[in-house]
């Protein structure tokens, strides 16, 4: 029995694993950017100072988190940009509606933004007859096929150039058949450049968000970021509450660590620091610039002091590209807005953890993500956090859907587990009987199928170590 | 004489005896006295990582009495180590035998820890040459904290090569309930690992855990590989006492 409409990733994993194209895909990629990120990072003491000071960072962001927002609309208003706050997504969702209609704006192009599919923004204003296009390449190749991100910073990793080639020869006009990458990209680019032209709108998100001096950090590879936030008249960014730092210091260790573990690069293409409007005796920019601060649970995680650490984090992607799991599912599997180790803690925290239960334990706890986390968040330390708050309704927490992947049967054998192991007399007897008769125990017996689809049947030894110390003399040494 | 109490692990206690019997002995042959107590059943991993704390506390309560003396507590296993050294403080947060159960903690070690760190022990090779390869437990490195002892202890021995995987630190899929939770993963991580290690042409794969050890066998003996696993402690054991 599974709490009422959970989503299972069992069923989605299963079904990507039998996609060898996909498996290959990811594979490769995954690969590629554990080699390059492994390369920027040649001293493995260098590498932990810059962690700690990144967590350190993140972690004192956080604590200060109330304080730095309000200065931070405070900085940003005094550079002219207007900040807005939205509780939910329907909120943020209404709001930039309202800021596009104020101009009559039918046309947006979007700067990659995480935080914007978490919104479903782009659903949203084509609901209502504004056109949302994204102008990041990868964001580009799904948005053609209608999928979402499959990686939080390469959305269409899960495609390799023949499967573009073919997209873009069928989806783009006038485009001719081709398998060169500089040919596809021209391609796009010059789809693109018309659209940046012609938009009366950009939108994009926000890496850091600087309390001080009210700047708005964006980090970038291919000028699509530029491009939406300073050509067209208006300029919206959404960001989630917690990307907020207290110093424009403070951003160059996390830029460095940033860029070093998403895309194994010391630095990105572009660095963008976008601190307000076009002024009077300047030729460009946008003239307004507007910034949506979205809560949609976050201010509840940040109130639990184990569960904050999920907000440090600077959205690199490293857990996912050195996941045992993720590497082999890819991100549509996870049919989350945040695949990987940190959707592993994020959705469910966000959606519930009863609805969400099958995803908590759809990790070995290998630990591979956490170890690489460029802040440290204890990814396997709160995935084990949740699965207890999925299963017990803990009166002092906060969490969402606490107590509602509890079931009866579950129950019954974790408490069966502890009656026999807490009494070394039963488990005696039961190893002994074990020992003697566990071979005889068929395949296909509940639990013992679900091994043996790809391994032998575990067979006891004939005498336990217990049993054979005993014969040893009967003594205790 | 230097005494020390031994942990055997249900898992090791009930598939891999002959791995606890040889961890035993190479403690006995390093010249420490072993104490093994009655009683002992499983460290309570299981249900910690399933969110079941009271249930795992009930079960770690009955263990950590075993272990009275202010000896150290030796375990052929990085994971169960790992949930007794590193998790159990965290388990018993609050608790009123907290301070206990820390003291506990403090004396747990892994077998090959305590035989390179503490006892730093030298051996003497005298097998057969013989390729090897190494699977690295996840808990072993990543919770406990092993730095490098388990190969340290291979390099002493001068017949034996060592052909390392091309994904050494990646995850085997074991992870306990998640073999049976998410078979068909776990199923995809494991047939990879056992893939990875017939590639380095070894004829056995060595670990420190059970748990993966256990895994690992059963994949290459669903597709009849010659390649066979032992623990770490029974091929050292094999290879270094005079029969």
């Amino acid at each position: 029995m599974h709490a009422e409409s959970e989503i299972l990733f069992r069923d989605s994993a299963a079904k990507a694993l039998l996609d060898p194209q996909l498996r290959a895909n990811f594979r490769r990629a995954m690969d590629g950017l554990v080699a390059k990120r492994r390369a920027q990072f040649p001293d493995p003491k260098d590498l932990q100072d810059l962690r700690d000071l990144s967590t350190a960072i993140r972690s004192r962001s956080l604590l200060n988190l109330p304080a730095l927002l309000e200065k931070l609309e405070k900085s940003c208003t005094k550079n002219g940009i207007k900040v807005h706050w939205a509780e939910t997504c329907e909120q943020a969702n209404e709001l930039i509606l309202g800021l596009l209609q104020a101009r009559g704006a039918k046309h947006l192009v979007k700067g990659k933004s995480m935080v914007s599919e978490e919104m479903h923004l782009n659903a949203f204003l084509e609901a209502h007859g504004i056109e949302a296009l994204e102008s990041d390449l990868g964001e580009y190749i799904i948005q053609l096929d209608g999928e979402t991100p499959s990686h939080i910073i390469m959305p269409a990793i899960h495609k390799n150039k023949d499967q573009i080639a073919r997209q873009f020869s069928q989806k783009i006009k006038d485009a001719k058949y081709t398998e060169d990458v500089d040919e596809l990209t021209a391609m796009a680019r010059r789809v693109l450049r018309q659209k940046f032209l012609d938009a009366d709108a950009g939108l994009s998100g926000v890496n850091f968000a600087v309390a001080e001096t009210g700047t708005l950090c964006l980090v970038e590879n291919e000028g699509n970021g530029r491009m939406s936030t300073h050509v067209p008249p208006l300029h919206i960014a959404v960001m989630g509450l917690e990307k907020v730092v207290a110093t424009l210091e403070e951003v160059a260790p996390l830029y460095a660590i940033l860029t070093r573990s998403a895309t194994g690069q010391a630095v990105s293409t572009y660095f963008n620091l976008i601190t307000g409007p076009r002024g009077n005796d300047e030729k460009d920019g946008p003239q307004e610039v507007h910034l949506v601060i979205l809560d949609n649970g976050r201010s509840r995680i940040y109130a639990d002091p184990q569960l904050r650490a999920t907000l440090r984090c600077i959205r690199c992607g490293a857990c996912m590209n050195h996941c045992p799991v993720y590497t082999r599912v890819g991100g549509h599997a996870y049919e989350a807005v945040y695949p990987g180790p940190i959707g592993k803690i994020l959705t469910p925290q966000i959606e519930g953890v009863g609805v969400r239960h099958d995803l908590l334990h759809g990790s070995s706890l290998c630990g591979a993500c956490a170890e690489v986390c460029p802040v440290e968040i204890p990814i396997p330390d709160i995935l084990v956090r949740l699965r207890r708050e999925a299963t017990h309704e803990d009166p002092s927490s906060n969490v969402v859907g606490k107590g509602t992947g509890r079931t009866a049967s579950e129950d019954r054998a974790w408490r069966i587990w502890a009656g026999v192991l807490k009494r070394p007399a039963i488990y005696r007897l039961a190893t002994w009987f074990a020992t003697r008769f566990g071979w005889a125990l068929p395949a296909s017996a509940p639990l013992i199928k679900s091994w043996t689809q790809f391994r032998t049947k575990p067979v006891p030894a004939r005498r336990s170590l217990s049993e054979r110390m005993r014969a040893e003399g009967g003594r205790h040494d | 004489m230097r005494e020390v109490y031994f942990y055997g692990t249900c898992l090791v206690d009930l598939f891999f005896p002959d791995a606890g019997m040889a961890g035993i002995q190479l403690l006995r042959q390093a010249g420490v006295r072993v104490l093994f107590p009655e009683g002992q059943t499983c460290c309570g991993q299981p249900a910690y990582n399933c969110g079941y704390w009271e249930e795992a506390r009930e079960v770690a309560r009955t263990q950590v009495a075993l272990f009275p003396q202010d000896l150290p507590v030796i375990l052929p296993s990085g994971s169960c180590a790992g949930m007794m050294k590193v998790h159990y403080p965290e388990l018993f947060h609050g608790q009123p035998d907290e301070a206990e159960v820390r003291a506990f903690s403090a004396r747990v070690y892994e077998l090959t820890q305590f035989l390179v760190d503490v006892l730093d022990v030298r051996l003497e090779d005298l097998g057969e040459p013989v390729k090897v390869t190494w699977h690295s437990s996840c808990h072993a490195v990543r919770d406990l904290g092993l730095k490098g002892e388990p190969q340290s202890l291979l390099g002493q021995l001068s017949n034996v090569e060592l052909a390392p995987l091309t994904r050494e630190s990646e995850c085997c899929g074991f992870g306990g309930t998640f073999a049976v939770r998410h078979p068909e993963i776990s199923g995809a991580m494991v047939c990879d690992k056992a893939a990875d290690a017939e590639a380095t042409g070894a004829a056995v794969i060595l670990s420190t855990d059970g748990g993966c050890l256990l895994n690992v066998n059963g994949a290459l003996e669903a597709k009849q590989s010659p390649l066979r696993v032992q623990h770490i402690a029974e091929f050292l054991w094999e290879r270094t006492h005079a029969r």
